[in-house]
């Protein structure tokens, strides 16, 4: 008896504190969990990165210098894929996982052990991804849009690609009934919807446009993976199929998508304007009922992606006008940040820096879509440079942006140290501008009529390239920083305060510490 | 502090582009327009993108006002408003007019884009992989068809000659045999293809239509004056996507005429040197295979006949090519459903023969024998 008394105190601290590989391989602790997203976040956005690199470094002059076009075509395709399905998307889930439970709280996320299962599909899907590159042919060259005939026409990497987005649907499904079931079960009493923070909102919304459109694509990639080896006939018209049937799915799927990696962004951002504005966000009610009109308008404007494709003018009529209504909500939301800083008492640390680059540039971006959504205006500028402009406004000005300013922001809170304020700056400036040295001369590029997903192009581009060109490398080693700075902050960074930031007040800085205990909440706080 | 930070790194990179920009012909804005359609497209982007940057700089005039005006290290006390409903109505309903202002000239233009009806000229444009066929279907030049494909040098291209790359200024822009039109007169483009979706794109002349194989598409243009207008693929169709270029000569009216009777009279002569009562030698097979290989083949299976490992197979020892003639003939015919080898069957018999007979031939494959254009046309 007495010796196993002994054996149970020996064991106190570590039955809630597991150490080694299996803390991490079986965690069920959304701080954990929370963590693995953003390590493997970081890690794709180096692997997206690299090939964005190469495809830079091709087009930096006219002729092919450095790859043969099969393999450019390779670079652009999976650059997309991991970016957005390995790199942001995952970002914003280690922030869910982070913040929700703490935000509202709750002492961990509904289903922690499905928590667990939906980080580690990632690495496996990863490896698809990366492995794809070395199958006979090499790489699926189809874009990361999967085009059909052209992927069903393409090796079999593109069955490996395949298999991945299964996987990484997968992933998100779960993640989103976890986030809803968390958002809607477990907060603390008091803690009413409206009076949760909007970050919360945000993911709360994004996880039913998950559910919603992820088997769609999964739909999709399975329709070609059946017209290449199955015998169906889905995108061939020789069969009585349709290709332009495969880009009505994808983007049934794709444009929903687009709003999930931006809705969590604009979350992040509603935290972060009021705490450095020392005021409360402005509109609240609107902004909750913006999110959610964008969120349901997502679902009505596919088709503007795709206005080339030969369908009736009275669809392209209609798919214009919803499309520009889309405006609407947004701007409400750009308005009502710009109201929360005005007449507030602003301080400009590194998080505030990297969100108002977010307001200035997504912003930018949201206009050169709107300049898109006009159908006669399209038509010169559909597939050529001003959309690519444009999405990487949106995505990395906004949504890249939008996810610094939260590793700054609450970088302090998870390990319970301050990063370097200096370095973080020059992180930001060095990002800002090499960013728009990318990509603003992309707008004009477009213009000039430059197609997209070219290796080469005609000499009228070329100053315009190499610019372009120069800011993508510059941009890239500036994140290097980045890594230098949250490794120097979590191994020597100076102590934090429990509410390292005044102006902030949601529950994770004003009822728990830095780093706050490996379980929070396990009684529920009291909110009035 | 933070704003010096950038001010200094901005002009470090200012100093560090200026030559680039300086050299740099000012291309900011769409292609000068050739049509009445693309006039009105420019106008429309012009007043949408003003009124883009005129909103763009109300806000965040206010936003930077903030920034200076309203920071902590100025003194400013944080006021608590946080809510106002007519001030959110005011900015829904403000720009939901802009925006509908917008619409409204964007659907009349939109409306005249798309009908097509009475044109004075029909052509069909086919994308192939990885270049486009034209065929003049109905008004002055019907019949004539031919294939239209990049004539940029490969060594300008692949890195061997960049000085004659730098002197050219239609690098990857020009073609063997360009679409020629007349001025003046509606032309309306059908497009399709035989592979996958490529998409005619001219940005001078406003005209962007996908060619989606199996379906036919249609637009329209009408060229306000003569000249050579020039575009690229704007679908990605695989490997050589950047490199299937569209060059439209606009001619006068009588020089037009000029270039249809000599079109008709090559086609005439073409189709004598390939008639089907002709007798052909091996060697004429072969010289003329190496010429369709150029022009079909060589992209994938590669000059030295090697094609690429594991992407496309070398046709240079290749049991298919080198063993009984109905095996070759079979697949360049009917293709390799699932791969990127589509069926050939729109090459004639005399190009078929021509081609296989060289394949046979050619790269340490010694068959020795020539396969006829009567055999390829026994199997279709």
């Amino acid at each position: 008896m007495e010796a196993a008394h002994a054996h149970d105190r020996g064991h106190d601290n570590h039955a809630h504190h597991p150490y080694g590989i299996m803390r991490w391989i079986a965690s069920t602790n959304h701080k954990d969990i929370g963590t693995m997203y953003l390590w493997f976040s970081f890690s794709m956005f180096m692997v997206g990165g690299v090939m964005a690199l190469i495809i830079r470094s091709e087009l930096f002059q006219p002729g092919l210098q450095i790859v043969n076009p099969d393999f450019f075509n390779s670079m652009t395709t999976y650059h997309g894929l991991i970016m957005v399905f390995g790199a942001i998307m995952p970002a914003f889930v280690g922030f869910a996982n982070w913040l929700i439970p703490m935000q509202i709280g709750a002492p961990d996320m509904a289903f922690p052990r499905m928590n667990n299962l939906s980080f580690w599909l990632l690495p496996p899907a990863a490896l698809l991804l990366i492995t794809a590159q070395f199958m006979p042919g090499g790489g699926a060259g189809v874009g990361w849009t999967l085009y059909a005939p052209l992927s069903t026409q393409a090796g079999p990497a593109m069955d490996l690609t395949i298999f991945a987005v299964h996987i990484l649907g997968m992933s998100s499904i779960m993640g989103s009934i976890n986030i809803i079931t968390t958002v809607l079960n477990l907060r603390a009493p008091g803690m009413t919807m409206m009076k949760m923070p909007l970050f919360c909102w945000t993911w709360l919304i994004t996880a039913y446009l998950l559910i919603a459109v992820m088997p769609v694509l999964a739909g999709a990639v399975t329709m070609i993976l059946t017209d290449r080896h199955f015998g169906t006939h889905f995108f061939n018209a020789a069969g009585g199929g349709d290709p332009v049937l495969f880009q009505h799915i994808f983007w049934f799927f794709g444009h929903p998508e687009v709003y999930i990696i931006a809705i969590p962004a604009f979350g992040v951002i509603s935290q972060v304007i009021p705490a450095f504005a020392r005021k409360p966000l402005f509109g609240y009610t609107s902004m909750v009922y913006a999110t959610a009109s964008i969120a349901i308008l997502s679902f009505l404007v596919w088709a503007h992606h795709m206005y080339t494709a030969g369908m009736p003018v009275e669809a392209q009529l209609y798919f214009m006008y919803a499309t520009v209504l889309i405006a609407v909500p947004t701007g409400v939301k750009v308005f009502n940040w710009v109201a929360t800083m005005w007449k507030g008492s602003l301080t400009f640390e590194t998080p505030m820096l990297f969100a108002l680059g977010f307001l200035f540039l997504f912003t930018l971006g949201g206009f050169t879509g709107l300049v898109l959504s006009i159908v006669p205006v399209d038509v010169q500028l559909h597939d050529t440079y001003y959309v690519v402009a444009h999405f990487h406004y949106v995505m990395v000005a906004g949504a890249l942006f939008s996810a610094f300013a939260g590793i700054y922001f609450w970088l302090p809170k998870w390990t319970g140290r301050m990063y370097d304020e200096t370095l973080g700056k020059w992180h930001f400036w060095l990002s800002l501008i090499f960013f728009n040295v990318t990509f603003f001369v992309q707008h004009f590029l477009g213009l000039a009529g430059m197609p997209r997903r070219i290796p080469d192009y005609a000499v009228q581009f070329t100053e315009f390239n190499m610019i372009s060109s120069i800011g993508a490398w510059g941009f890239g080693l500036a994140q290097l920083l980045f890594l230098y700075i949250v490794v120097k902050t979590i191994t020597r960074g100076e102590k934090a305060a429990d509410r390292q930031w005044e102006g902030a007040d949601s529950l994770e800085w004003t009822a728990l510490p830095s780093p706050p205990p490996y379980h929070s909440f396990q009684t529920p706080p009291v909110i009035k | 502090m933070s704003n010096g930070f950038g001010k200094h790194l901005g002009a470090a990179l200012a100093l560090l582009l200026y030559p680039v920009i300086a050299l740099a012909e000012w291309k900011l804005n769409l292609q000068t327009p050739n049509t009445l359609t693309g006039e009105k497209i420019y106008d429309l982007h012009t007043i949408i993108t003003l009124i883009c940057v005129v909103v763009f700089v109300g806000v965040f005039g206010m936003m930077f006002y903030a920034v200076f005006k309203h920071r902590k290290s100025a003194g400013h006390k944080a006021a608590q408003f946080h809510e106002n409903t007519t001030v959110e109505i005011i900015w829904t309903i403000v720009p939901a007019i802009i925006l509908i202002a917008m619409a409204v000239p964007a659907t009349k233009t939109l409306i005249e884009m798309r009908d097509t009806t009475e044109a004075e000229i029909t052509i069909k444009a086919t994308g192939y992989q990885w270049k486009w066929g034209y065929d003049y279907l109905k008004g002055e030049g019907e019949g004539i068809s031919f294939y239209s494909a990049l004539s940029t040098p490969r060594d300008q291209i692949d890195g061997g000659n960049s000085e004659a790359r730098k002197k050219n200024p239609n690098y990857l822009l020009e073609v063997d045999n360009p679409l020629v039109v007349p001025v003046g007169k509606k032309v309306r483009v059908l497009t399709t293809a035989q592979d996958v979706i490529h998409s005619w794109y001219v940005p001078s002349l406003a005209v962007k239509q996908d060619a989606v194989p199996g379906f036919i598409r249609d637009a329209w243009f009408k060229a306000e004056r003569p000249g050579t207008y020039r575009g690229q693929c704007a679908e990605l169709c695989g490997k050589d996507h950047g490199f299937m270029p569209i060059v439209v000569e606009v001619m006068d009216p009588g020089k037009y005429a000029a270039w249809v009777s000599e079109q008709k009279k090559n086609m005439q002569v073409a189709s004598i040197a390939d008639s089907p009562t002709k007798a052909w030698g091996k060697d004429d097979l072969v010289a003329r295979g190496e010429k369709v290989y150029k022009e079909n083949c060589v992209a994938c299976h590669q000059a030295t006949g090697m094609g690429l490992p594991g992407a496309f197979p070398a046709l240079s020892g290749s049991k298919v090519v080198n063993g009984p003639k109905a095996a070759p003939i079979a697949l360049v015919l009917k293709g390799r459903p699932g791969t990127a080898m589509v069926s050939f069957a729109r090459l004639s018999d005399v190009e078929l023969a021509a081609v296989i007979t060289y394949a046979r031939n050619s790269w340490g494959n010694k068959v020795g024998d020539a396969v006829m254009p009567a055999d390829v046309k026994a199997s279709r």
